[in-house]
């Protein structure tokens, strides 16, 4: 018998070009059991978002070195809103400041937001909780 | 569910993504959703992509889609990649290569993993297909998993097969598996930037030369997918495949078969299921598991036993 499978999206908006966190993470969500959609290098806000939609992820999760979070985030968000998706939890991995970390979440912009060094129990038990409460 | 099902006739993407996700978690409420669907497909041609690991499937996909786009076709495509059979979990990469229609609206991409269908196309992609011919999608294209039984599974669900080779390098062609010969009725030599490209085709030809004289004769074509190179000729071949399916009388003879494969599987599953159902329900089974353990039972005998204490109406 098959069974829901938690399915979260992996993708890596802006310009920057590394990708060896994201990749760790999503090999760690596939060891959980979870389906990893995993997009790419380089990809649009409008990407991630028809990519999370065909796709019906549970989660986004977003990994974003660039230090452009404080303009990809909302604009992510914004898109699953005028999608009707809005509920779709989104999770932020990357060099964040606290004080950003703060304001992306205060405004409903991130579910949850990590930071380099974060474990990847804390991970992967974030996202279950996520896609749980969606 | 009657209500999603209105939605994705009526094009609602979001609808088409929930039912796909329905199917594939083998939802109960499917039972109400596909009987309803069943009478709007029939119209998308399906073409299914195989071949063996990164031989570059999903970059041939992405290039196709171009020349689907530009003939003014819409096609639904579903990407296969392989589960953990010990976790159950994937990671799902062929969209990776498919970026170039990532915001077409003509255009929808759906990765599935093959869950418990170790190898298999399973059931779920069967459905899947059905529910963007529903939906309206000119064209399906499933990009199977290149092992095993997935590989030969995709010729009952698609009315144009792909094979995708690369070349040989030192091998001889003579080392593909005799099945995939049986297969394609279209062979693309893929990474043809690199060398040995020439030998592979003349063998393959030579190979496909002693199969014998048919209607339809697979062309052998050399690709270079990340450039787009051959694949118009691809795209040719295919239109000119599915012409002569549709003027001979293929394309219905194959249906057919499809719909009796269909009818079928369904039957056995339902029996299956109700079957364990009951015995689940009604019967000791790990009992019986124990005595054929002890050798005082035999599976043979004890499977007449188990269906008699069920009261399934076994003839004499
Ligand atoms: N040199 C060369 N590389 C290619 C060509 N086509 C694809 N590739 C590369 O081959 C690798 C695999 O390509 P994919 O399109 O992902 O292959 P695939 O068959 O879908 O792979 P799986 O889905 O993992 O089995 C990628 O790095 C591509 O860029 C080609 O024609 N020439
Ligand atoms: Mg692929």
């Amino acid at each position: 018998m098959r069974e829901k499978r938690i399915r979260v999206l992996i993708a890596k908006p802006g310009l920057d070009g590394h990708d060896r966190g994201a990749k760790v993470v999503a090999r760690a969500l596939r060891d959980a059991g979870m389906e990893v959609i995993y997009t790419g290098l380089h990809q649009t806000p409008e990407q991630v978002v028809e990519a999370a939609l065909q796709e019906d992820v549970d989660v986004v999760g977003l990994s974003i070195l660039s230090g452009a979070h404080m303009t990809l985030v909302p604009r992510v968000r914004e898109l699953l809103r005028e999608n009707q998706a809005g509920e779709i939890p989104v999770l932020v991995g990357g060099i964040i400041p606290e004080e950003d970390a703060r304001e992306l979440k205060e405004k409903g912009y991130a579910d949850a937001i990590f930071t380099p060094g974060s474990s990847l129990e804390a991970i992967v038990a974030c996202v279950r909780d996520l896609a749980g409460s969606k | 569910m009657r209500q999603l099902v209105q939605e994705l006739l009526q094009g609602n993407r979001r609808a088409l993504a929930r039912l796909i996700s329905l199917v594939e978690n083998d939802d109960k409420r499917k039972a109400e959703v596909l009987p309803e669907l069943y009478r709007h497909t029939g119209k998308a041609y399906v073409i299914g992509i195989t071949g063996s690991p990164g031989s570059g499937k999903s970059s041939l996909v992405d290039r196709l889609l171009e020349s689907v786009r530009r003939d003014e076709l819409t096609a639904g495509v579903i990407a296969v990649d392989p589960s953990s059979p010990f976790t159950g979990g994937a990671i799902l990469g062929d969209r990776i290569r498919m970026q170039e229609h990532a915001l077409d609206p003509g255009v929808f991409i759906r990765s599935m993993g093959t869950r418990g269908n170790l190898g298999g196309l399973s059931r779920a992609t069967r459905e899947a297909i059905q529910i963007f011919d529903a939906f309206g999608m000119d064209l399906v294209m499933v990009e199977t998993v290149g092992v095993g039984q997935s590989e030969v599974d995709i010729v009952k669900y698609a009315d144009t097969t792909v094979v995708v080779l690369t070349p040989a390098g030192g091998d001889s062609v003579q080392t593909i598996k005799a099945g995939i010969m049986e297969i394609g009725d279209i062979f693309v030599v893929n990474k043809a930037d690199y060398p040995g490209t020439e030998r592979t085709v003349a063998e393959l030809n030579a190979m496909l030369d002693m199969k014998g004289a048919e209607d339809w004769r697979a062309p052998v074509l050399p690709t270079v997918a990340v450039r787009g190179e051959g694949v118009d000729r691809l795209w040719e071949a295919v239109l000119r495949h599915r012409e002569l399916l549709e003027s001979s009388g293929r394309l219905q003879a194959v249906r057919r078969e499809r719909a009796r494969q269909e009818l079928a599987d369904q039957l056995e599953h339902l029996v299956k299921s109700w079957i364990w159902e009951k015995i689940r329900a009604r019967v000791p089974y790990e009992e019986m598991v124990e005595k054929i353990m002890a050798r005082s039972m035999d599976p043979y005998s004890g499977a007449y036993r188990l269906l008699e204490e069920i009261d399934f109406p076994l003839p004499q």
